[in-house]
């Protein structure tokens, strides 16, 4: 029988004692047949809703094994039995204490149940949004196939306001794609053939073709709801100390229990009826739940919320670290930068010093030639061919283009020839911004130069201003130049740089910052995983579509510099919500118990066992309650800047 | 002299109780059966879960059977924090649970409150 069920037969059977111990006092009335019906009504509620409590205590007991069925169990059929043979004694009954007690302890599960399931419901609405199937390019001809069909290769086609299935890369054509259900980013995002798509998110403008390049397990949602169902279940390092109270907890309260008993009978001379009652408040006030449940509902609530922003936290121990972060490293590219240098400035006759730029940088592998061309592009310049291709290790490249000797690179390059004034002093202006300039020049003479940065992203100086404001000191880690890697922390307001930094060096820096306090470090995921293992939080930072996993604590769906914030907030404030509950576990047993023991009677403050089973079902739910708090809690850190 | 009884009484229930719940006892270990080319072990859950230590063999493909029979709402989820695994056991039915055995070791499970723990051996 459902503890529903269980709860509404404890219900009905109990409601005519309640009138008659709301009446009694006011009109003196009783129910026909008072002490037998009592005893025949109470029977039934033992039998069928404290039967399966009686039933689970004494299998765990035979196991050496005590919960709150034990105490509820023990409780209840003390007051029953007790009752029974004053009955045959003629002497008065507590029945009610039984029926009343079994009565509210069910109403509290009731109650808890529906809370609990929309604890963990955030999960499966996740699931849920995958998409049924889709119209994949079968022998030439589009069809419709479900989602477990479909497999890496297929050629899929999305209409404008279908979900696409799968995680893939835009073959054909181009739309705004709304991907919030998975990232969290509000505003929809433009994509055009070699972006990628994730799936189950929904196509809003155009059509487009695209190839599925991860289905089932792997697509971007699935490692997102398995990573986040390992984090709701697992432990928080504080659980720890809440689990040893709770292995002897029960046995302990039994003792205590016994000890009130003896206390009153033995010690204060009290009566038979007037110690039991104070030993049975005792048994059925203390709550093991509300400590077991304190810390894995807030867990499930919090990290379900993450999950809906495109915050990923990984388990309770990057919870718990969360919360008392003093520094947070950053690594440049990539992070607070755009992570692909621009063009910024071309200074000479912008065609010309261009065109001839593309031209040589075209068949060259070096990352600035990317920037080059990309911009090229944009301005709709041709590529011209060229000749006798030379690239001159760590100077730059030279060739033949319109038969003319062309060149691209440094000051290395041009060897003795000399900068005009004109080009010199821009060239020294530009790097002073921190910007990498080249010379482009033909037949020995330089015609102009191409600036070249990696800018901050839109968002770093607002993200930066937000963390100094949580009063978190920023730190940015690079391998780039000082020079560079200043101008960028002074854009976006980064209070101290680390730069000349080799790569495999990170982890011994932030390992020197952990002196001073905690360390979170953001970086990509990719390239720093020693740095983001080294550190006390790694947030990883996700390229969109590839979540690196194992690599960090938290990992941000987003690439947006805003969410290291929102999830520190976001760790801080479900850690906190934790503590609150487990304090108020401890306080409600700490404070319950001896109340319900008689300790402060002589201050006029007593517990029956119905108020202690009515305190008790309370406080499990008032822990589940609290956890369902941090679902509408104000979680949004730049909202305050 | 009644009040003597009493207390002689609750003292050998209070000793009782922590000999009873506190005392050291063997655990039983039950090694998981082979078949050709997996390993399968069932756990009966009633007040605990018996018995209360499987063993697995690392490497090969395992799942735990949990046999419900106790219908406290404490057993209604069983959760293995190391595996991510949080799942309901229906009252009165063989639920299987797959066991990720790649990596040998010592994994504790419980209850959905965390009162009732089981453990794993994985070698």
């Amino acid at each position: 029988m459902s503890v529903r069920n269980r709860f509404f037969v404890a219900f009905i059977l109990s409601l005519p004692m309640l009138i008659e111990m709301v009446l009694n006092p006011l009109i003196g009335w009783e129910f026909p047949g008072h002490t037998w019906t009592m005893f025949a009504l109470t029977t039934g509620v033992m039998i069928v809703a404290a039967g399966p409590f009686i039933r689970t205590a004494w299998a765990a007991f035979k196991n050496h094994n005590a919960n709150m069925d034990t105490l509820i169990a023990i409780g209840t059929t003390t007051a029953y039995i007790y009752s029974i043979y004053a009955m045959l004694h003629h002497q008065p009954v507590f029945f009610e204490v039984a029926a009343f007690v079994i009565t509210f302890i069910l109403l509290g599960q009731v109650f808890e149940e529906a809370m609990k399931g929309r604890a963990s419901s955030a999960i499966e609405k996740l699931l849920g949004l995958q998409a049924k199937d889709a119209e994949v390019l079968r022998g030439g001809k589009l069809v419709r196939v479900p989602l477990a069909q479909i497999v890496v290769g297929d050629i899929i086609r999305v209409k404008p306001g279908q979900k696409i299935a799968v995680d893939g890369v835009i073959t054909e054509g181009s739309s705004t794609i709304d991907e919030a259900m998975v990232t969290g980013e509000s505003m929809p995002v433009t994509k055009k053939a070699g972006d990628a798509v994730i799936g189950s998110t929904i196509n809003k403008s155009g059509t487009f073709i695209f190839e599925a390049t991860k289905i089932g397990n792997d697509t971007l949602l699935a490692q997102i709801v398995d990573m986040v169902k390992r984090a709701q279940v697992s432990r928080a390092p504080i659980q720890k100390t809440v689990d040893k109270i709770s292995n002897i907890f029960v046995p302990a309260v039994l003792i205590i229990a016994i000890l009130t008993f003896v206390i009153w009978f033995v010690l204060l001379g009290a009566d038979v009826v007037t110690a039991m009652l104070y030993a049975v408040a005792v048994i059925i006030i203390a709550c093991p739940c509300a400590l077991g449940l304190a810390t894995p509902t807030a867990l499930m609530v919090g990290t379900g919320r993450g999950a809906k922003m495109g915050i990923l936290i990984k388990n309770g121990e990057a919870l718990e670290a969360a919360n008392d972060i003093q520094t947070v490293v950053f690594d440049k590219t990539g992070t607070v930068t755009v992570g692909k240098p621009v063009v910024t400035d071309i200074i000479g006759n912008e065609k010309t010093v261009l065109a001839l730029a593309a031209s040589l940088e075209y068949s060259s592998e070096h990352p600035l030639a990317g920037a080059i061309l990309e911009k090229a592009d944009r301005l709709g310049i041709k590529v011209k061919d060229v000749k006798n291709f030379k690239a001159i290790e760590g100077k730059g490249v030279t060739a033949t283009v319109a038969s003319k000797v062309a060149f691209i690179g440094n000051v290395k390059l041009l060897g003795k020839t000399k900068l005009d004034t004109k080009l010199a002093h821009e060239m020294e202006r530009l790097q002073s911004e921190a910007k990498t300039v080249v010379i482009v020049g033909a037949d020995g003479k330089a015609l102009g130069l191409i600036a070249i940065q990696d800018t901050p992203k839109d968002t770093s100086a607002v993200a930066i201003a937000v963390l100094k404001k949580r009063g978190l000191r920023t730190v940015m880690i690079t391998g780039d130049n000082k020079r560079v890697a200043q101008a960028i922390a002074d854009i976006v307001g980064i209070d101290e740089v680390i730069a000349d930094v080799l790569p495999s060096d990170k982890a011994d820096r932030v390992k020197s910052l952990q002196r001073h306090g905690k360390v979170a470090f953001v970086g990509d995921g990719i390239n720093d995983a020693p740095a983001l293992a080294a550190a006390d939080l790694g947030i990883a930072m996700g390229s969109g579509t590839d979540i690196a996993i194992e690599s960090g604590g938290i990992i941000l769906v987003k690439n947006d510099l805003r969410d290291v914030a929102t999830a520190l907030m976001l760790s801080q404030k479900t850690f906190s919500r934790i503590k609150l509950n487990l304090f108020w576990a401890f306080i409600y047993n700490a404070l319950g118990i001896p109340i319900a023991a008689g300790v402060f009677v002589w201050a006029g403050l007593a517990l029956s066992p119905e108020l202690a089973g009515l305190a008790m079902a309370f406080s499990s739910m008032s822990v589940v309650a609290s956890s369902l708090q941090l679902s509408r809690a104000k979680i949004n850190a730049t909202h305050y800047s | 002299m009644e009040k003597l009884l009493v207390l002689v009484g609750a003292v050998l229930l209070i000793g009782f109780i922590v000999w009873w719940f506190f005392g050291n006892r063997k655990t039983i270990e039950t090694e998981a059966t082979m078949s050709t080319d997996k390993q399968q072990v069932e756990v009966t859950v009633n007040g605990g879960y018996t018995p209360n230590t499987v063993v697995l063999q690392q490497g090969v493909p395992a799942s735990i059977v949990f046999d419900r029979k106790d219908p406290s709402g404490c057993f209604s989820y069983v959760v293995f924090p190391d595996f991510g695994i949080n799942e309901e056991l229906p009252v009165g039915e063989q639920h299987s649970i797959d066991i990720d055995t790649s990596k040998p070791g010592e994994y504790q499970y419980a209850c959905g409150m965390n009162m009732f723990h089981g453990k794993v051996v994985i070698k």
